[in-house]
């Protein structure tokens, strides 16, 4: 004879398993870092420029750089992504053009990230002539964001409930009024997590800078948008690879500073979403 | 004198023909009630009135719809939503206060006015005989209130708009029994400024309070008279056979 509740602690074994799973190589990631790169990390290393060839001094300029490429990358993908996205869910016909643009959109996001390196070499460094600077990276941050920032806002825009745009323009709202005072305040908690993700891949990938910006060491810091920038990622891979000799607490402390930058980026995108879910009012 | 003009009316979702050669008038100030099993086309003809059918691109229609004289289909949507107003099934507050759900709709059509929008408020939620339940805490979400609170707020927030006809969609379909009398009691005091269209799954409501009904059945207008008639001796056996609940 079988025993349901046996059988039911074993299947609730194997799946507490699989979470286990998942969760442990991401605390031992994060434990391994903090415990590597806390040493390294003092007022000089976060304020100074690297020194003795990247094997002293700090990464102030890799921060900096990296700060800029995330701000440039959400400015130029977010109004555009969320216009997209508007279009997407609120305009645009059920055809097929419209559902392969969907489906194109979607397949996007699963594009490797050199591809979008070459890419932006292409076309902003050398078609647009940018040179390797802030701006060519930041757009091809951008465009590589776009399609997550699209999806889930659009997500987030077809979940609001039907009723409620039948309400308002049974009232004798325009569409517009509708979705600028309907659709959009409560698609916004929604729309955040799509820029959360966007900024955490912005500000992690190497590949999509290392054609377009990014610099193998550049003292002082970038004074226009047409400059060359060091970035925290692509830093840690010269360190990590190219120079000899680095010693390993400045490897996990950069690591550490580049985790705790995502962190905290993500860390006021939840805020800002759960101020707003709390005035969710259904 | 007559308000809505429906002349060899049909409707289509697709290949699927929903209404059929409706012929109908509906006078100023009385409640219309039409009545009818589900799928008859009710809710169907009643949003043709104010064109929310065309918000589904599989709608289709063919026919004469006309408020005073002027085709439906000729009218600035939003205009005719503005004269048209509707009440819907369920009691659905936008996700705003007590107050901005009133609001909304004034502020949608332009006014800035502060002073003029509280009024209007006011005003509104009197007409819903709602304001003296809610005046003290207007600002409170409207998803606070119960469900007759809700869709007597619903009224209010259509009569903010000042149309001419209201529409209501089985208004009374989610309340119990005391704020369904309260929701009867406003429409029955509306009819004096506003004409009432109400679809209605409730056979005993169409008879408390309309003025004339109609009964649909499988997309056709069987029958449309004075109320009393209809449930005293209508002349069809169909329609006898439904508000004696023998079938739908």
């Amino acid at each position: 004879m079988r025993n349901p509740h046996r059988t039911q602690n074993i299947a609730f074994f194997f799946l507490f398993l699989a979470t286990l799973l998942i969760v442990v190589p991401v605390g031992m990631i994060v434990v391994i870092i903090i415990q590597k790169g806390l040493p390294a990390i003092n007022w000089q290393f976060l304020t100074d420029i690297p020194r003795q060839g990247m094997r002293a001094g700090g990464i102030f300029p890799a921060i900096v750089g990296t700060l800029y490429l995330v701000t440039g990358a959400i400015v130029f993908a977010l109004p555009i992504g969320l216009l997209a996205a508007i279009y997407l869910s609120e305009y645009s016909k059920d055809n097929i053009l419209n559902r392969l643009i969907k489906l194109a959109i979607v397949n996007l996001a699963g594009v490797p990230s050199v591809v979008y390196g070459l890419f932006g070499l292409a076309l902003f460094v050398i078609f647009f002539k940018f040179g390797a600077s802030i701006l060519a990276g930041s757009l091809t941050l951008g465009i590589m964001i776009l399609p997550i920032i699209i999806t889930s806002s659009r997500e987030a825009l077809e979940s609001v409930p039907q009723s409620f745009r039948e309400v308002s323009l049974s009232l004798g709202a325009s569409k517009w009024q509708t979705i600028r005072h309907i659709v959009l305040p409560n698609a916004i908690p929604g729309i955040l997590t799509g820029t959360i993700l966007g900024l955490g891949r912005a500000a992690g990938e190497t590949a999509p800078i290392l054609f377009t910006v990014a610099a193998f060491y550049l003292p002082q810091l970038p004074k226009s948008v047409f400059d060359q920038a060091m970035a925290l990622p692509y830093h840690l891979y010269v360190i990590s690879t190219q120079v000899p000799n680095v010693d390993e607490k400045i490897r996990y402390g950069t690591a550490l500073v580049l985790l705790t930058l995502v962190l905290f980026m993500n860390l006021v995108a939840i805020i800002i979403r759960y101020k707003f879910r709390k005035k969710k009012k259904w | 004198m007559v308000k809505i003009e429906v002349h060899k009316f049909s409707a289509w979702f697709g290949a699927n023909r929903v209404l059929r050669d409706m012929e109908m008038e509906i006078f100023k100030h009385e409640i219309l009630s039409i009545i009818g099993p589900s799928n008859s086309g009710k809710t169907t003809f009643l949003r043709t009135l104010n064109r929310l059918n065309d918000l589904n691109p599989y709608f289709r229609m063919d026919g004469m719809v006309e408020l005073e004289r002027q085709d439906v289909r000729s009218i600035d949507v939003e205009a005719l939503r503005r004269r048209v107003g509707m009440v819907f099934a369920l009691p659905l507050p936008l996700p705003l206060s007590i107050f901005e759900n009133v609001a909304y709709g004034v502020r949608m059509h332009g006014e800035k006015d502060k002073k003029k929008i509280a009024s209007k408020v006011e005003e509104s939620l009197k007409q819903g005989y709602l304001w003296e339940e809610v005046k003290d805490r207007l600002d409170e979400s409207a998803f606070k209130l119960s469900g007759g609170q809700q869709q007597r707020l619903c009224i209010a927030r259509t009569l903010a708009v000042e149309p001419e006809v209201i529409l209501f969609d089985e208004p009374c379909s989610g309340l119990d029994p005391i704020s369904t009398a309260k929701v009867e009691d406003a429409m029955v005091q509306l009819k004096e400024k506003y004409t009432i269209v109400l679809v209605t799954n409730n056979v005993k409501q169409a008879a408390r309070v309309g003025d004339r009904t109609a009964f649909f059945l499988g997309g056709e207008l069987i029958e449309l008279d004075k109320t009393d008639k209809i449930f005293t001796a209508p002349h069809d056996k169909r329609t006898d056979g439904y508000i004696r609940g023998k079938f739908g």
